[in-house]
């Protein structure tokens, strides 16, 4: 027998540890070459949707509006919108990816049987899409830059303040999958939860302007922790209460990672 | 036992709710050797092959797979095993070669060593000439070669094969059980479940006949043959009611019977005592004979 496999049986006498470099690598690997035959489709509708967004409100709001909550409106939407860019690039492709991949192509199957556990196949896939969300997120501070936006140095956080809202989606995404039966299910959860909180995040207008207690529930909603961090970091930190949203958004990945692996697994081990 | 077993199954019980898929499974596979796990639709083979690498969690009992205890162990025997799953899970938007080239990541081949594992899988499913074609271009037969070789890039010492030949044609069939045997030859453990009979009687060194989730019968081809349905056998054609007929007066006569679909077939001729068996085609007993007698005539 070949010296690689005596070499990888020696090594491997012990038992495996979790969360190893090399599975996390081989589905990355897995991704990133399929990446290669259908990035073109991908980037277009994760750049030009949210763009398409920011333009309509920018000129069709920013025609009766000229400032918002102390910003010019192109300054608020264009960071706004970043978190919009984000959520459409994390959840959406968890949700249907994870389903296809584990229903109709059976390509979960295939890297289950390999030296890779549920743990790692889910955090691999996460870390994944958040690493695309997190420059697809970037596209409306470029386009909003061409309609007056000023670069600043604190934009350069927006990517880091993207992977982390990407991730949390991401396995947010990976668990409704886990959870519904059937694709067709996902409208539910499109209509009741990710549309309203795409809505209610500060992203078009300032939740400062709805009643109080749709203040307090914008505060349950992840994109809307995005929406102010990425403005801070365009426009200026505020201290504690930035620490407080940063934390908000690592609370919710970690623990929308958990039950996504949680729920993966009642899936795909019987 | 003398050679060691390169799988150890000992008294497995899985139960899905109310239905019991795996009911005090015992089954060996001895290194080096091929061994067919035959049984009809719904006997318990694919959970036996899911409970090899830990995608099912078995209720009761022991399962070793290459000196690893499972599902304790099972990522460690994974990276030593191959799989070939009865459902084709290629990525059909990727070449031949990048669906291989990602294996070889998944399975751990060394950086230095992927390039050759890459080529000898190529060549070992006879698709050099196709390494840049499109999965979703390929034909039927040479997907699932693809599919093979895409199990065998770490060289694993031990191959799962699930069903492998399903709804292929014939000339693809005898191409994948050449590539079958040329594995065996190079002294990997395979085990093989299928219900074509002819698929083990050529491959299998031994044979485990499966039934309601039980091992009904263990050994090799012949042996089993020569034990549950004896040497010769004869086919008798004939309306229903003769074929009644000529049922009772087998049983009477010692010999055993087993219906066909458009014949009975009157096995264990040689035992024959009042009258001598009746008129019909003569032929040898088969392993098939064998597995209707111990699976049951009747399609549950």
């Amino acid at each position: 027998m070949a010296a690689a496999t005596q070499q990888l049986r020696t090594t491997t006498r012990r038992r495996l540890g979790r969360l190893e470099r090399p599975a996390l690598a081989g589905v990355l690997v897995r991704e990133i070459i399929n990446y290669s035959s259908y990035w073109r489709s991908v980037t277009f509708s994760s750049t030009v949707e949210p763009t398409i967004y920011l333009l309509a409100f920018g000129f069709g709001f920013g025609s009766i509006v000229s400032r918002v909550a102390g910003y010019d409106y192109v300054e608020f939407v264009g960071t706004g919108t970043v978190a919009t860019a984000v959520l459409f690039a994390s959840v959406f492709a968890a949700m249907f990816g994870t389903f296809v991949k584990r229903e109709f192509q059976r390509t979960y199957d295939a890297i289950l049987a390999a030296p890779v556990d549920t743990e790692e196949l889910v955090t691999a896939e996460a870390l994944w899409i958040a690493i695309r969300a997190s420059v697809y997120g970037c596209a409306p501070l470029l386009v909003a830059m061409v309609f007056g936006l000023d670069p600043a140095w604190g934009m350069l956080l927006v990517p880091p303040i993207n992977f982390i809202t990407g991730f949390g989606w991401a396995s947010a995404g990976a668990l409704i999958s886990a959870l519904m039966k059937s694709i067709d299910n996902f409208s539910y959860v499109t209509s009741t939860l990710i549309t309203p909180m795409f809505l209610v995040a500060g992203t078009f207008f300032p939740i400062s302007g709805l009643p109080e207690w749709a203040q307090v529930a914008a505060w349950f909603n992840p994109l809307y922790h995005c929406v102010e961090l990425v403005r801070h970091a365009s426009f200026g930190f505020e201290g504690w209460v930035d620490v407080a949203h940063l934390a908000i958004l690592v609370g919710f990945g970690l623990a929308m990672w958990r039950l996504a692996i949680w729920a993966t697994a009642r899936r795909l081990v019987d | 036992m003398g050679a060691q077993s390169a799988i150890s199954l000992r008294g497995v019980v899985k139960r899905f709710g109310p239905i019991t898929a795996v009911n005090g499974l015992d089954l060996d596979v001895p290194e080096g050797t091929c061994v067919g796990l035959l049984g009809p639709n719904g006997a318990g083979k694919s959970t036996t092959m899911k409970l090899l690498t830990a995608q099912a969690i078995a209720d009761e009992g022991t399962i070793d797979v290459l000196g690893y205890d499972l599902p304790r162990d099972s990522k460690v025997a994974r990276a030593e095993m191959g799989v070939v799953p009865q459902l084709d899970n290629l990525d059909t938007t990727l070449t031949v070669e990048q669906n291989l080239r990602v294996f070889t990541y998944l399975y751990r081949v060394p950086r230095a060593q992927r390039r050759e594992a890459i080529e000898r899988a190529l060549a070992m499913a006879n698709l050099p000439d196709r390494r840049d074609t499109r999965v979703d271009k390929l034909s039927g037969g040479m997907r699932r070669r693809l599919l093979i070789a895409r199990a065998l890039v770490h060289q694993p010492r031990l191959v799962l094969l699930d069903e492998p030949t399903v709804g292929l044609d014939p000339q693809v069939r005898q191409e994948l059980w050449a590539l079958i045997d040329q594995l065996r030859n190079e002294g990997t453990s395979i085990l093989m479940s299928t219900h074509y009979i002819e698929e083990a009687e050529r491959l299998a060194d031994t044979v485990t006949i499966m039934s309601h989730g039980e091992a009904v019968a263990t050994g090799r081809p012949s042996q089993l043959i020569e034990q549950h349905a004896g040497r010769e056998a004869v086919e008798v054609y004939g309306p229903p009611a003769k074929l009644r007929e000529v049922e009772a007066a087998a049983r009477a006569g010692g010999m055993s019977t087993r219906r066909t679909g458009t014949s009975i077939a009157v096995l264990r001729l040689e035992e024959a005592t009042n009258g001598g068996p009746p008129d019909g085609e003569r032929r040898p007993a088969n392993l098939e004979d064998v597995f209707v007698l111990l699976t049951g005539e009747e399609i549950s």
